[in-house]
């Protein structure tokens, strides 16, 4: 496909109108395959670079000889560009569109984003497949690392290599695949060292509404629980009404005849259109400038976004919970086992493992447990919160999971290494980006679209020195210790750093942010010891 | 220890008022399930004290008479009788008594100790933080409104400091100082506060110097629905005058119309357009004090509930109506402050007594102008000049006394949070952190001080207060390294200059103030703080430099020394013993958690000298450590340690995970039900 044949106009003058940290620009506005360009000339430092991936909606309004386009962006950012002539404001909107909505993975940015600063696949060994196992192995000898999955044959949204108990052969965990959907069987996600207790994930097993077992599902799950001290607890994030109508179609969950030892527990989390639409109507209410504060709360409560965060964070602190104090293994799984289930797994090894809130154990955990373990960012994060139209696949789980962090940041500002900037950034990545990690929905596609040898990583990226101002916490001081945050709704906020990110000046908080490594920092000149 | 001391205690203050001992009471925790503590409660004079029996902690907990707001007595279950004290600054001690007699007389007495009837009553003529007769009269100088006043560039050839209101001749709920316009005569003054409520005359609260504007107060006009009063207008136009650049001024009436319309009806209401000479007349729509009262209510209401869902607590909130009424209170001090500055013009603000929502307006309107009100220093003169000096009515609204509950209303409340909410919104404009703002509010009940006594000036003349009591502000400025925001930088430039709060959309930058109303329940806060943990490594900064010049001023000094001198014949005095302790003083930064040991000095309040005079501060001595000197010294009543556990890095850093990774709260972390 040529992209030349979606661009209907090249060029057009027009102007950007100012918004809250937006200054405007007069200039000439080119569309190229990837990107929208508004530039005064000569390297002006206000120059409008968008990635054409991030606009999430285009509105065109004409007015006499002149046309205005709105951009909503992904990242929540809307730009109002005013251009000259209607007919290239229709064809510029239109060639946006075209562009912006691409879905072919192969040719899109990241697969022609060169910059100098990176080499080509050097990200390969940050995260080996086998590092986390490793990390096991340093404790016990009770897991293996199991290849079973090595062409993607018995799952094809897990990665190559995954840990098992070490007792359990290849065999019997391909027929516990089948009868785990998407064949998702149970895995090792989590080894809590301090106890031994593990936490493993899965997707729903297929019991169907004649109740169906599966023996090899059973020893699977017995020598999991038998390595980690006994006693279990599958953490199903659906109620027990949504388990009901799940058998009718074939799903269902673990009988407790069936799996001695596993206690169950239904709790509900909020996931696909509810959450997606929960996420719209939060925007909606965030930019609405006829909103009186007598409605404000009400409707921040209508939207229910606050209520999910609590809900994740909830769930989150019960599954660390039950394995700090109770000594207690988890099994988490909802239905697939790649949405919720993972926001829960990655949230608890959060609150318990102090690796994972370093910056490199936060990519770590994020390579690991949204990325490796198919969470589908392609079809999840294909639309933010302002495209027209139904949505599809579209879920903000990612988001939700992003904003469950911040609150914990929030109530520990000094016990994360990385900061809110870390946080929006990977929002807006996810979302749109010209690197290749969050694309694609698995490990398989990936590997299919060659995107490890052929994109360059984000995280080399955000690695690198300069990015530490913007990512780093300046006063992080390892802790050592669990993170229990407060889930009262007093103690949970709106996210406005990143909800209300375009709607108010940023000047306050960068200031506030530059003061806190200024203070740090004369502290390091001072001892430079 | 506790106990011993406390019986002693007593003893001595026998005569002084009643004392009682009830043992084996368990204090409830509010919040969670968490098991009660089992305790013996005190009665003293002055405070309601719940030690522990826990012999390690024997956690304290300490409670002013005058800051209970409220007691109530539950039925009697098998367990025992429950008692309920609610306080002014938001704790709420569920107490469980064994006996239904014991609890009986301990509620009879605290509702008399509760509701004093005389100001001789008040802890602050009892208390005693052994200063001398010139530190505490010292004190009372620290802040001097006369000084503000120069400061802001009157008098000058528009105002003058007038004395037609010595001995209070004119209005006796102003102060003798009063700030009017050169140019309106004492006819003139004494005419127009005729004409005003409780004869509250246009007075100058705020001069800004660079555009000559001005903000004035008074009460409402007695205009009925046709009167008139020749030099109530003249004095407007005075006003006018002194503000040559701008050829109207703004009258603005901080009440709801209809209120105001209302009040016509008793012969009083607001300005005529009509009658007075090129004022433009603005409603701003604050609502009364019953309304804010009944808001607060419904607030602490939603606050108390347990384990609300976000739902409950959302829509409790918005109910209550309270953040709708605080930005409707910053609203009128953005509008006032852009009169000012922006455009240039004078603004006379009144509401119907001009001591409530008028001082609420003009002193946020102050702050949002001028970068002096947002350091420590100016804040306090702010207080004293729009609040204390001009007769907010602090016994009647804080219920210092007993008193008509109708009066009661959190006026000063609503405005301490505005500031809050404005510290939020900018984080590097304030020199005062959060803490501040708490423990201001915390003694505006706590009677502990004298600072906010009576009504008016005039009352507070009359009590002889400044002879009898101390002062809030000295006690306050004396402690200013804990009140600090680390962030702030006075060349920065959301503290230079006027402060601009965005106006539209900014709904959502109204936050429920939890470090206020859920202040008491430590686990909703963040566990770390940033403030404690920014000072520390600024003072480790500080240390460290001098340090370095002290180091540096000695290797000029080995320079200078001749080459025939022995290295052993140092000089006497060279800070030979400096550089082992260099070493020993420099924990890391990174690694908080150890250096413990290195606390003292970046919390120079602790020592317990110093802490003698935080007494009623205290309230909970949370993670109260055996194996801390400063702290199990404080066993006397005089020496309060209040919770130590956000205090400080290694504090916030380690305790609150620690304490909660020991004793789960299950409210935190619901426990497994399966």
């Amino acid at each position: 496909m040529e992209f030349s044949e979606l661009i209907r106009t090249g060029r057009a003058e027009a102007f950007l109108l100012p918004g809250p940290g937006q200054s405007p620009v007069r200039g000439t506005l080119c569309i190229t395959s990837h990107h929208l360009l508004l530039s005064a000339g000569h390297g002006s430092p206000s120059d409008l670079w968008l990635l054409l991936r991030n606009v999430d909606a285009v509105e065109k309004r004409a007015a006499g000889n002149s046309g205005t386009i709105t951009l909503k962006c992904k990242d929540l950012n809307v730009l109002q560009l005013e251009i000259e002539g209607l007919e290239e404001t229709l064809d510029i909107a239109g060639s946006i569109e075209a562009l912006s909505s691409l879905e072919s993975v192969t040719t899109s940015y990241p697969f022609f984003y060169r910059p100098q600063s990176l080499k080509l696949g050097e990200a390969e060994d940050l995260h080996p497949p086998d590092h986390f196992y490793q990390q096991v192995a340093l404790e016990t000898n009770g897991w293996r690392l199991s290849t079973v999955n090595r062409d993607f044959n018995v799952c094809a949204s897990y990665p190559p290599a995954l840990v098992v108990p070490r007792g359990i052969g290849d065999e019997v965990l391909a027929r516990s695949a089948r009868f785990r959907q998407g064949g998702r069987f149970p895995v090792l996600c989590y080894y809590h060292s301090i106890n031994g207790t593990v936490m493993l994930r899965s997707s729903q097993p297929l019991q169907g509404a004649n109740r169906r077992r599966c023996a090899e599902d059973e020893e699977l799950l017995k020598a999991a629980l038998a390595l980690g001290g006994g006693r279990g607890l599958v953490l199903d994030t659906r109620s027990a009404q949504a388990v009901k109508q799940a058998r009718i179609t074939g799903g269902g969950t673990e009988a407790k005849a069936a799996y001695s030892g596993w206690k169950r527990l239904h709790r509900p989390l909020e996931r696909g259109r509810p959450l997606q639409d929960s996420f719209v109507r939060l925007v909606e209410a965030c930019t609405d400038p006829s909103l009186s504060m007598d409605r404000w709360l009400s409707r921040l409560d209508g939207c229910r976004w606050l209520t999910h965060v609590k809900e994740a964070l909830t769930i989150a602190c019960l599954a660390a919970q039950g394995m700090d104090r109770e000594g207690v293994c988890i099994l988490v799984h909802g239905a697939e086992g790649t949405d919720v289930t993972l926001l829960v797994t990655s949230l608890t090894q959060l609150i318990l493992d102090p690796k994972c809130r370093t910056l490199r154990g936060f990519q770590s955990l994020l390579e690991r447990e949204w990325i490796q373990a198919g969470h589908p960012f392609q079809q999840r994060c294909a639309h933010s919160a302002y495209a027209q139209g139904r949505p599809k696949h579209e879920a903000p789980i990612f988001l939700l999971f992003l904003d469950c962090v911040w609150q914990l940041s929030r109530q520990f500002p000094l016990s994360l290494e990385f900061g809110e900037g870390m946080l929006l950034a990977l929002f807006e990545h996810a979302y749109a980006s010209p690197f290749g990690t969050f694309l694609c929905n698995s490990e398989k596609e990936r590997y299919l679209c060659e995107v490890k040898t052929k994109t360059h990583s984000l995280w080399s990226s955000l690695n690198q020195s300069k990015e530490r101002k913007r990512l780093c916490n300046p006063i992080y001081s390892p802790n050592p210790l669990a993170l229990w945050p407060s889930v009262e709704p007093q103690s949970l906020q709106l996210w406005a750093g990143l909800f209300l990110r375009w709607t108010r000046p940023p000047e306050p908080a960068q200031e506030a942010w530059e003061q806190l490594w200024k203070i740090v920092t004369e502290r390091e000149v001072a001892d430079p010891l | 220890m506790g106990k011993a001391g406390l019986v002693s205690e007593g003893r001595n203050e026998h005569q002084r008022g009643p004392r009682m001992l009830v043992e084996n009471v368990r204090l409830m925790d509010r919040m969670s399930s968490k098991k009660p503590a089992l305790g013996t409660l005190y009665l003293t004079a002055s405070h309601v004290i719940f030690v522990e029996n826990v012999p390690e902690t024997r956690k304290e907990t300490w409670i002013l008479h005058s800051e209970i707001s409220s007691i109530e007595k539950q039925a009697t279950t098998a367990g025992g009788c429950p008692l309920l004290i609610r306080c002014k600054n938001f704790q709420v001690l569920h107490l469980v008594v064994p006996q239904e007699r014991d609890c009986q007389d301990v509620y009879i007495s605290l509702l008399r100790l509760a509701r004093p009837v005389k100001y001789e009553e008040l802890f602050c003529f009892s208390f005693n933080p052994k200063l001398d007769k010139e530190e505490r009269e010292q004190g009372w100088t620290l802040v001097d409104l006369r000084e503000e006043y120069k400061r802001m560039g009157t008098p000058n050839s528009y105002w003058h400091l007038s004395d037609v209101n010595r001995d209070y001749r004119v209005c006796d709920s102003y102060p003798t100082d009063v700030y009017v316009p050169r140019s309106a005569t004492a006819h003139i003054i004494v005419g127009s506060s005729k004409f005003r409520s409780r004869r509250r005359f246009p007075a100058l609260c705020y001069y800004c110097k660079d555009t000559n504007a001005s903000i004035c107060r008074s009460s409402q006009p007695l205009s009925g629905f046709s009167a008139r009063c020749l030099e109530d207008e003249q004095m407007l136009q005075a006003i006018r005058r002194a503000n040559p650049g701008s050829d109207f001024m703004y009258v603005v009436d901080t009440r709801p119309k209809l209120n105001a319309m209302a009040n016509r009806a008793a012969g009083k209401g607001y300005e005529n357009e009509d009658n007075y000479a090129n004022i433009k007349f603005q409603f701003i729509g604050i609502e009364n004090i019953h309304v804010m009262r009944s808001s607060l209510q419904k607030m602490l209401e939603v606050c108390e509930l347990r384990s609300p869902s976000m739902s409950d607590f959302l829509w409790g909130l918005e109910n209550s109506g309270w953040l709708k009424h605080i930005k409707a209170i910053l609203d009128a001090g953005v509008f006032i402050a852009k009169a000012v500055a922006e455009e240039g013009t004078s603004v006379l603000v009144h509401c119907s007594d001009g001591w409530d929502r008028t001082a609420q307006v003009c002193s946020v309107a102050s702050l949002l102008l001028d970068p002096h009100y947002r350091t420590l220093k100016g804040f306090m003169v702010l207080i004293e000049k729009d609040w204390i000096s001009f007769g907010h009515k602090f016994h009647h609204r804080y219920g210092h006394l007993d008193g008509d509950p109708k009066e009661i209303s959190p006026v000063i409340d609503q405005f301490l949070e505005c500031v809050w909410q404005l510290t939020e919104q900018f984080p590097c404009a304030f020199e005062f952190n959060e803490r501040f703002l708490v423990h201001i509010q915390h003694h505006i009940y706590s009677c502990q001080f004298g600072t906010f006594l009576c009504n008016s000036q005039k009352e507070r003349r009359e009590l002889r207060i400044q002879e009898r009591t101390h002062s809030l502000w000295a006690h306050l400025w004396k402690n200013r390294a804990d009140y600090l925001n680390p962030l702030f930088r006075a060349d920065h430039s959301q503290a230079r200059g006027t402060l601009r709060p965005p106006t539209s959309p900014c709904n959502f930058t109204y936050k429920f103030w939890s470090g206020m109303y859920n202040r008491f329940e430590k686990g909703m806060q963040p566990r770390q703080s940033v403030t404690d943990y920014l000072m520390a490594v600024k003072e480790e900064t500080q240390q460290l430099e001098e340090e370095l010049q002290v180091l540096e001023e000695r290797l000029e000094k080995i320079h200078k020394i001749p080459l025939s001198d022995t290295p052993g014949n140092r000089e006497p005095g060279a800070p030979q013993s400096k550089c082992p302790g260099l070493s020993a003083s420099t924990p890391s930064v990174g690694n908080p958690a150890a250096d413990s040991g290195g606390q003292p000095k970046s919390s120079p309040s602790r020592s317990p000298s110093q802490g003698d005079d935080d007494s009623a501060l205290i309230l909970t001595q949370e993670n109260l450590k055996s194996s801390d000197p400063d702290l199990s010294a404080n066993s006397d009543q005089e020496s309060g340690v209040e919770d130590l556990s956000c205090r400080s890095p290694s504090g916030g850093e380690c305790l609150p995970s620690e304490d909660s990774g020991k004793d789960p709260d299950p409210d935190e972390a619901v426990f497994l039900t399966a």
